[in-house]
């Protein structure tokens, strides 16, 4: 939680969060690349906790959930494998996954997990505001955990307001009516969508997700939010260009367009 | 505290609710925020009414099946849904989901598929009312339920596999929520069971109960009693069940059983014995009974009927079983085609396999003797065909 909000103070714009998928593409990689995505430069990191069922998800996340599970991921081996993970790193690390997992855990056994392996928010698209207000924010506060909302070209503005005030840390601006994917560029009705919240001076700072896959959409996004969120569009290097360290710099170095890129 | 009604927020008992991602809220606020008042309109009564009358062919016979009473000692009725137009009681739902459509501006129709007898009833009333449709369906049950996607295609719908998980009914409501996601602004999602986020199970029910609406009214001509003994029905998603105890689940003087698909053995690792077999979580947008692993993974269930494939039940259903308001029977995928058989030889009548399965209870049951016995036949078995030749026992 604090290393979002420290974050958030010390870096102004173009903030890149990076996602995967635990246990993809081999079980053992959560954590090297975790590793790998902070030493590149990636501002944040959001860690996918596999679920067979994932309706939030575009085919590519789906298919890697898929693997992963496969593989063997499950809740207990990703904590243990985040064991001992803040003595290495110090990049914030946002948990992305679906309720039904996290309930069969236990939802105050598993904050309690998070924090004491240094989780420092939750993004659960099936958990409504409505449901987290009542039946879990005293939970994610009592572990110091941040609960990050989506809002979408459809949200209302009074929901938009609701959401922000309810929000800690930012707001996860999901770029188009869609699952997540990578899309090519960033149309003029997006653009559209994201000037009229940006002209809603919200409390919280927004990151533009789904759809953001390269230097050109990234630097778009960017534009009109705090930064913005890449998932499937790195699903996909990992699977053709591979998870070792090397690989992980192109792909960010990409998106930044440092040189590297060009080698 | 009525078991069939559904709470503010969507509840039965501990099961139900809207757990859905935000992209789908604006769609399901709209639908809670109107249907009642839309059902509730006498306009639209008349017309829903009026096409369940000309259309689908309603009120459908409850036939007094003699030699099957005559059988168990019991005085056996059968609610013939198989003679709706379309062949089963789907129809029922997506006669009045359409009109629904219609009210709120929509434009375009997607729904899911198991059986295909949803997806020919959603294709069906898409016609009638000139709307674009698409169907998602699991590409093994496009293998098993040929002849109805050939009807759904006949009738303008186009077919969309899909190809993630066990492929069949529940990956294909997967797929079918994600297009809902994809296209938020024009689009009515027809869900085809009581299941999914408030408020369609309680809509769904709402639509199919015109079952036990009819039932009422004809045991009264036909017996001069006002209820059932029993009432018997086969559970997929629960929807046929849901119609046919509707009026009857808080009159406690009915037996209500529910009659689940073991498939190959309820301890077999292929079964979709939901009760039997689940645990409380998360599914489809709802908190039900759902078979899972002890990580909160989806486990793939097994059927020898599509309609039955399914890992979970509706809320209503899971609280009627937590509650004990309802006796849960598993049926094996044997089991139920041995009775479909039986009830082709005794009384004439070919059943879809998923209606098999309430068939095939009448011999797990020990106290029919005497009773007055209602069962629901929820659809006709020419799509079921090929499965039924595959197995060959006839
Ligand atoms: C004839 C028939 N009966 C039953 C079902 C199961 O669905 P439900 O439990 O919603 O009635 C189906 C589903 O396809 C069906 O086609």
């Amino acid at each position: 939680m604090q290393r979002i909000k420290k974050l958030l103070n010390e870096k102004d714009s173009d903030l890149l969060s990076v996602y995967y998928t635990a246990g993809f593409p081999n079980l053992e990689d959560t954590i090297p690349i975790l590793r790998s995505l902070e030493k590149a430069g990636a501002d944040l990191v959001e860690i996918g906790m596999p679920y067979s069922d994932p309706l939030a998800d575009g085919p590519t996340i789906q298919d890697s959930s898929t693997q992963a599970l496969n593989n063997g991921m499950h809740l207990q081996l990703l904590f243990k494998q985040l064991e001992g993970v803040r003595s290495e790193v110090t990049v914030p690390i946002i948990l992305m996954g679906y309720l039904n997992p996290i309930i069969q855990f236990g939802m105050e056994a598993f904050c309690a997990k998070c924090a004491e392996v240094g989780v420092d928010g939750l993004i659960l698209p099936d958990l409504p505001m409505e449901v987290y207000e009542e039946e879990f924010r005293p939970v994610f506060n009592k572990y110091g955990l941040f609960n990050i909302f989506l809002i979408t070209p459809q949200t209302s503005e009074e929901r938009i307001r609701a959401i922000d005030e309810m929000s800690e840390g930012f707001i996860y601006m999901v770029s188009t009516a869609g699952t997540t994917g990578a899309r090519q560029g960033v149309r003029e009705d997006q653009k559209a969508y994201f000037k009229r919240v940006e002209a809603m001076e919200l409390s919280h700072p927004t990151l533009i997700g789904f759809g953001i896959s390269d230097n050109q959409s990234f630097t778009e996004a960017c534009k009109y939010s705090k930064g913005a969120i890449i998932g499937s569009a790195f699903i996909k290097h990992l699977s053709s260009e591979g998870a070792d360290e090397a690989s992980v710099q192109r792909f960010v170095d990409s998106i930044k367009q440092k040189s590297s890129s060009l080698n | 505290m009525s078991y069939i009604k559904v709470s503010e927020k969507g509840f039965y008992g501990d099961f139900g609710g809207a757990y859905i991602p935000e992209m789908l809220h604006p769609n399901i606020a709209e639908l809670k925020a109107n249907y009642e008042s839309i059902m509730a309109d006498p306009v639209f009564e008349e017309e829903y009414h009026a096409l369940l009358r000309d259309f689908v062919g309603r009120p459908t016979p409850l036939y007094l099946a003699e030699r099957l009473s005559e059988k168990y000692g019991a005085t056996i009725y059968l609610k013939r849904e198989d003679l709706c137009h379309t062949g089963a009681h789907k129809v029922n739902n997506t006669v009045g989901q359409i009109l629904l459509a219609q009210r709120l501006g929509k434009k375009k129709i997607i729904a899911e598929t198991g059986a295909g007898q949803h997806g020919v009833a959603t294709a069906t009333v898409c016609a009638l009312k000139g709307m674009e449709c698409i169907i998602y369906m699991g590409e093994v049950d496009i293998a098993r339920q040929r002849p109805n996607v050939e009807r759904m295609k006949i009738l303008g719908a186009e077919v969309r596999a899909a190809t993630s998980g066990s492929k069949t009914l529940k990956d294909a409501t997967n797929e079918a929520m994600r297009h809902w996601i994809s296209h938020p602004e024009d689009t009515h999602y027809i869900i085809g069971s009581v299941v999914g986020p408030h408020p369609y199970p309680d809509m769904v029910a709402r639509f199919q109960s015109v079952i036990s609406e009819e039932i009422i009214r004809q045991l009264q001509e036909k017996e001069g009693i006002n209820h059932p003994d029993m009432v018997i029905a086969c559970v997929g998603g629960g929807s046929n069940a849901a119609g046919t105890y509707y009026h009857f689940a808080d009159n406690e003087k009915v037996d209500l059983i529910a009659v689940e698909a073991a498939g190959m053995g309820i301890t077999s690792g292929k079964s979709a014995a939901t009760t039997a077999l689940g645990t409380p979580g998360i599914l489809h947008g709802s908190k039900t009974l759902l078979m899972q692993t002890k990580d909160g993974q989806v486990t793939e269930p097994h059927s020898i009927s599509a309609g039955l494939d399914y890992p979970g039940i509706g809320p209503l259903h899971a609280h009627l079983f937590a509650s004990g308001r309802g006796r849960f029977i598993a049926v094996e995928d044997e089991e139920a085609m041995k009775a479909g058989i039986d009830l082709s030889r005794m009384e004439g009548i070919i059943p879809a396999i998923e209606t098999s399965h309430a068939f095939a209870v009448l011999d797990k049951i020990d106290d029919l003797k005497g009773k007055k016995v209602v069962i629901n036949l929820s659809g006709r078995g020419d799509k079921d065909l090929d499965t039924y030749i595959k197995w060959g026992k006839y």
